[in-house]
């Protein structure tokens, strides 16, 4: 079963300590040794792989090397049978029988060699799967028994936190406070600027007509007009 | 990233107006969690935790018992859809608690962990200003 399986179960179950239930001490060495036994199997059957390819080649080699001394001696056989010397043109079909003899036993042993490849290669696919799923499955082990632990740690500071009495709505309510706080100190803040600055003094007289210092409008032209009347 | 790597660059760092606040809580099973408040609000902390593979910031929101007996499948529907469009961000129940998690490669940049940070910490807030319709009073 799949460890994600296995914890689906065990949440479905009610199981508080999720974890505690399948992740044991000796899950996790199991899940390790499988991964290292992969690992070396996987080292053997590449290994052994690269031998069997090598002696494929060699192999190939000798087949085709009996291959030429064939076609070789079939020609020497026919300049034989040209100066009708019948006798050693058979002393050659023989040489040729056993050279022919020979390339059915190698050509045996070669597909035998490309059979056990065939055979390791899937091999090192294998291994290296069931490497790649282990060590998934053992990151969910690992991270159910980190969160665990954590926990475990975090409940032992938060049992000795006050804030931890408190429930979320307190705690909302607090952090929303404190943004409020912060908002308020914020334009305070800019209050205080303009007021050193003397804008908010300013700002009030000039409310108030008083203080300014640009003349209105209508008063430059009422002067005007009173110097006109005159 | 070490977790007491990660504490000791938490400490100087800021930006974008956040800063960040961080100790390690010791463990006697030796699994490290480092507790990180973000902003000052110390009421969401964030717990990184370290494995093998990840980097799991986990941030607690609220208890079972404190969800509306009435609507609590509604709220696992709820949380369950929200869990793809929320950014970064996953729900998750601990236990007895719900939480809020994003989970980084441990060979994330001190970037990569800041952002997920100051992610988690907004989704959590904003998150658990979502569902108290579904809490008690």
């Amino acid at each position: 079963m799949s460890i994600l399986k296995k914890l689906f179960t065990a949440v479905r179950g009610g199981a508080r300590e999720v974890g505690e239930s399948i992740v044991d001490a000796n899950g996790i060495r199991i899940f390790e040794q499988e991964i290292a036994d992969a690992q070396n199997a996987l080292q053997k059957a590449k290994k052994s792989l690269t031998e069997v390819m090598a002696k494929e080649m060699q192999c190939k080699r000798k087949v085709s090397a009996l291959n030429s001394s064939i076609s070789e001696h079939e020609e020497y056989a026919g300049q034989a049978l040209s100066q009708n010397n019948e006798a050693l043109a058979i002393e050659i079909a023989e040489k040729i029988g056993d050279f022919e003899t020979e390339k059915a036993e190698q050509e045996q042993v070669l597909s035998g060699f490309s059979n056990h490849i065939v055979a390791l290669k899937q091999q090192v696919k294998e291994a290296e799967k069931t490497i790649k799923e282990n060590q998934r499955q053992l990151t969910m082990v690992k991270t159910t028994e980190s969160v665990q632990k954590a926990t475990m740690a975090v409940n032992s500071t938060l049992n000795t936190n006050e804030s931890s009495m408190t429930s979320a709505r307190a705690s909302l309510d607090r952090i929303k406070q404190r943004q409020l706080d912060r908002q308020d100190e914020l334009s305070a803040a800019k209050q205080l600027e303009s007021a050193s600055n003397g804008d908010d003094l300013k700002a009030k007289m000039a409310e108030a007509g008083i203080g300014g210092s640009n003349t209105k409008n209508s008063d430059i032209l009422a002067r005007i007009k009173a110097k006109q009347g005159k | 990233m070490e977790l007491n790597e990660l504490s000791i660059k938490l400490a100087t760092f800021e930006a974008e107006g956040v800063s960040f606040e961080s100790f390690l809580i010791a463990s006697e099973d030796e699994q490290e969690v480092l507790q990180v408040i973000v902003d000052g609000n110390d009421e969401l902390p964030i717990f990184v935790t370290r494995t093998d593979e990840q980097l799991l910031c986990i941030s607690y929101l609220f208890a079972e018992s404190e969800i509306k007996v009435a609507l609590k499948n509604e709220l696992n529907e709820a949380l369950l859809r929200l869990n793809v469009p929320i950014p970064l961000s996953a729900f998750a129940k601990i236990d007895d608690k719900y939480a809020i998690f994003g989970a980084l490669s441990v060979n994330s940049s001190f970037d990569d962990i800041t952002h997920e940070l100051v992610t988690l910490a907004d989704n959590a807030i904003d998150s658990l200003d979502a569902v108290t319709a579904y809490l008690n009073e």
